[in-house]
């Protein structure tokens, strides 16, 4: 434990008028939480937002807390909603991290379940299944991605809505144990809470993920291979600028995930190219993708 | 006549909170909780029923509640007891084990003599509770 919060509790609540909110901000170290999303996340600007008035939510509850102004926990269940590979699910695993070091939940683990984890097959199946996933996660984040597929609307002796039940009830009880975040698409995620709306008016905070910009795809890229230990030559990244704007006009383009289906192509035909050449190599060849290896791919041949 | 078996069995019983604290201490270990109740309360019996399987794959004290309250729910009026069994090389056992719910009242235990030849004397105990069926008996 940091010495700043025992000093903030030697006081009693009942004497204590003032509160420092600088001791509070550099205790909880939420700067620090807030440089590092900055860092690793590129773009997402309405997300990071979201999370920083969340950060200011909980550093000034916890100064209510201190000069005794009771407050509820808020509600901090989410749903994250944006096109194929706008990092929905990456945010979501980060966002226990987050959530612990604010001090809002108690452990620093995400539970992450689609359908299949949830809803049964048989009837009586579906209530044992949902509270085992919902035990497992208490304490933490349950991720729920794809949440839409529990409520099929099409067959009406679905255990879906079951389900989403339990969930209701779960999320209503244990407000301060579990935060629940939805993931998917929006269009088909707000279809899912106009059709049960108790699940829609549950959630406090409904995050929408951008698609990336051209610029923004391209310091992913960077990120992405400076992870894997490889690096882009100049030409490698001149190529893959014009890769990023070939793919993004074409059909299923899936942001993020496409930029990193295309560098694992690359790093396949890197592999290849050295393998074919033989002889001895270095730490450096071993480590650059070249232009040849981006420019080889299918989307230039169109 | 209080059951005393196992930890704090002679403090007040555990508030809901109290409970909380201890089962968070023994998942911090890396044990893994189980809950267990019967209305045999003879300290020899060994085979209390299980309530569901230990939980090994339950990282907070809230999720082990939810259990716990369904497994008072279901067995009103017995004894209830959790248990934290530490899986690690050398313990393999148990290493927490205490009573968090009894019957409103207990009906203690009878001390047996029985005389056999030369003015022996054996000793046994019996539980008043166990004079019923199971099921009826508290």
């Amino acid at each position: 434990m940091t010495a700043a919060p025992d000093i903030a509790q030697e006081a009693s609540p009942e004497t204590r008028t003032t509160v420092d909110l600088d001791a509070l901000y550099a205790a909880s170290n939420i700067g620090e939480i807030l440089d590092q999303l900055d860092r690793e996340l590129v773009g997402l600007v309405p997300v990071k937002s979201r999370i920083r008035e969340i950060a200011a939510l909980l550093l000034i509850d916890q100064a209510r807390r201190q000069l005794g102004l009771a407050t509820d926990p808020p509600s901090l269940h989410m749903s994250f909603t944006g096109n194929p590979g706008t990092g929905k699910t990456t945010v979501a695993r980060r966002m226990a991290g987050i959530l612990h070091r604010l001090g809002y939940i108690r452990r620093d683990h995400v539970v992450s379940v689609t359908r299949d984890d949830l809803v049964g097959q048989y009837i009586g199946h579906t209530a044992p299944k949902t509270k085992e996933a919902l035990k497992k996660a208490m304490g933490g984040v349950l991720f729920i991605d794809e949440a839409y597929y529990l409520y099929r609307p099409e067959n009406e002796r679905d255990y879906g809505q079951e389900a989403i039940e339990i969930l209701l009830q779960v999320m209503e009880d244990h407000r301060a144990d579990l935060v629940v975040i939805l993931a998917g698409y929006k269009d088909r995620l707000e279809t899912f809470f106009s059709s049960n709306p108790g699940m829609g008016s549950r959630i406090a905070h409904h995050v929408d993920f951008p698609d990336f910009r051209s610029d923004e795809l391209l310091d992913i890229a960077g990120t992405m291979v400076a992870a894997w230990h490889y690096r882009l030559s100049d030409g490698a990244t001149a190529a893959m600028r014009d890769y990023i704007e070939r793919r993004m006009d074409q059909p299923r383009f899936a942001n993020a995930r496409s930029i990193r289906n295309a560098l694992d192509r690359a790093r396949l035909r890197q592999a290849n190219r050295l393998f074919a050449k033989g002889g001895i190599l270095d730490a450096d060849a071993l480590q650059t993708i070249e232009e040849a290896d981006i420019r080889a791919s299918r989307v230039f041949a169109q | 006549m209080r059951l005393t078996q196992g930890q704090f069995s002679f403090l007040p019983d555990l508030t809901d909170d109290e409970i909380k604290q201890q089962i968070t201490y023994a998942l911090n270990q890396g044990w893994a909780v189980a809950v267990e109740s019967t209305d045999d309360p003879h300290p020899r019996n060994i085979y209390w029923d299980m309530w569901g399987t230990p939980m090994f794959d339950i990282a907070d004290a809230a999720g082990v509640m939810m259990e716990i309250n369904a497994c008072r729910k279901a067995n009103k009026g017995k004894y209830i007891k959790v248990l934290a069994f530490d899986s690690q090389k050398g313990f393999e056992s148990v290493r927490m084990s205490f009573i968090i719910d009894r019957p409103a009242e207990e009906k203690g235990f009878e001390l047996i003599r029985s005389e056999g030849p030369g003015r022996k004397v054996d000793y046994t105990i019996r539980s008043y509770a166990t004079e019923k069926p199971a099921g009826a008996r508290y």
